[in-house]
């Protein structure tokens, strides 16, 4: 059972996430919910480089040698959480002026924009 | 350790619907923090301490000021235009 | 479509996404049992080869660094992206410094949270410092630490007002770090070619293990990388602060 919850939680996220998205009314809140499909991939990656009874790779305080997990998805995960900040805030910052330029945050009332 | 993992991904797919079912911006701005919190959990507990303290920083600064700072300006814009 | 058709077409075809995501996850090792040659290997020669203990920051910064620079030229290109979304348009003017004065804050700062701001910037200046240095030894590096070295600064808006963190961070100042964080990066990745043959190669010497001065060109990049993201954060939260306090329709 161990086996198989960490990829069940990843796929869990993501489709929770894609609810968020379908069925939000917010554009805001349709931001936090693509922000959630993202975490999971996170989840996703660190469970693939997880090895039972692995330290973390870090070799300040245990010698060179020892059982650790895979440095490389952590490498990419790690620099993947600060660039995600900075795309949610260019969502953001479209959402805000959606608001300005129809009056409403609602994807039900943004219409094709004219000339 | 098999445990804590178990428990703290329960935790993660909890926080994870309690984000998206948040539709109030405002409220959900205060759920992705402690979201953010329990998710930088499951990452020490996977032994990733350099994805947790990013998650940490981002989750729980960055994203809610960011919303925060949205909402701010689409509510005054909404009164100005009232 | 009304929400409605877009939620039960949602409901249909998420079971037939998952069906094909779970055939596809079948195929990853078992949880706990992965066998990466890739990884085993850098968890083995990281510390002799490039005396920097903390594998993860190696692998960001010496053995990938090339995707690295491609990351911070995505967080770049965003915060460019922004700053040109939230332009001012042509109907709004900015309010004069003048004439709203009292009105650059939200709204009066309790004394808790003003005692609490200025107790609190200069811990979290130097740790932000202590993170972003410290990236090769243990856990850390230029992107958590430029993140809260941004923090600090919004820290003294949070406490203060806004013309506050407009005077310790000027946005002239600010572009400018941001920019030269980006470049320093590909600075570094062209002395590597230039003197040691090969783009981001290695090219001062490596001190000891476990000592701040080590591993070579590690601790210049993540200086350089923490100065990009603390530019780039701060940029973007002053953006919206523009937009929440100082532009006003017509």
């Amino acid at each position: 059972m161990i086996s198989f919850l960490p990829y069940a939680v990843a796929a869990w996220l993501i489709a929770i996430g894609l609810y968020g998205i379908v069925t939000s009314n917010n554009l805001v809140h349709l931001v936090v919910c693509l922000s959630v499909v993202q975490s999971a991939t996170y989840v996703l990656l660190l469970a693939i480089g997880y090895k039972t009874g692995g330290q973390a790779p870090i070799f300040a305080d245990i010698p060179v040698g020892t059982t650790a997990v895979d440095p490389v998805v952590q490498a990419l995960s790690l620099v993947d959480i600060v660039v995600e900040a900075t795309v949610t805030a260019l969502l953001l910052a479209l959402a805000v002026q959606a608001h300005k330029r129809f009056g409403s945050i609602d994807p039900d009332d943004l219409r094709p924009l004219a000339g | 350790m098999i445990v804590l993992q178990t428990a703290v991904l329960f935790a993660v797919a909890i926080g994870g619907t309690a984000v998206v079912f948040a539709r109030e911006p405002l409220r959900q701005a205060m759920v992705v923090g402690v979201y953010g919190f329990i998710l930088a959990l499951l990452f020490m507990v996977f032994q990733a301490p350099d994805v947790a303290l990013s998650e940490i920083v981002i989750c729980t600064v960055a994203i809610p000021i960011m919303i925060l700072l949205a909402l701010a300006k689409i509510r005054e814009h909404e009164e100005e235009s009232d | 479509m009304s929400l409605r058709g877009r939620r039960a077409l949602f409901l249909v075809s998420i079971p037939v996404a998952l069906l094909v995501l779970v055939a596809a996850f079948a195929g990853l090792p078992d949880f706990g049992n992965y066998s990466g040659v890739y990884g085993r290997a850098l968890n083995l020669i990281a510390v002799p080869q490039r005396h920097a203990t903390d594998v993860v920051t190696a692998v960001n910064f010496d053995y990938r660094a090339f995707d690295t620079m491609g990351e911070e030229f995505i967080l770049f290109a965003a915060v460019l992206g922004l700053a040109v979304v939230l332009r001012s348009m042509r109907e709004e003017h900015r309010r004069a410094s003048h004439e709203a004065d009292e009105e650059h804050k939200f709204d009066e700062p309790s004394s808790l949270l003003r005692a609490f701001g200025v107790l609190l910037v200069g811990p979290v200046l130097v740790i932000g410092l202590y993170i972003v240095s410290h990236g090769a030894i243990t856990p850390g590096g230029g992107f958590q630490g430029g993140v809260i070295l941004a923090a600090a600064l919004l820290i003294v808006f949070l406490a203060g007002e806004y013309l506050a963190m407009k005077f310790v961070a000027p946005h002239a100042l600010v572009e400018f770090g941001e920019a030269a964080g980006a470049g320093g990066y590909v600075l570094v990745g062209f002395g590597g070619l230039v003197f040691a043959g090969v783009f981001f190669k290695n090219f001062i010497g490596l001190g000891d293990p476990a000592h701040i001065l080590s591993a070579g060109t590690i601790p210049i990049s993540n200086g350089a990388v923490g100065i990009e993201v603390a530019g780039a954060f701060v940029l973007l939260w002053t953006e919206f602060l523009d937009q929440a306090l100082v532009i006003r329709g017509k």
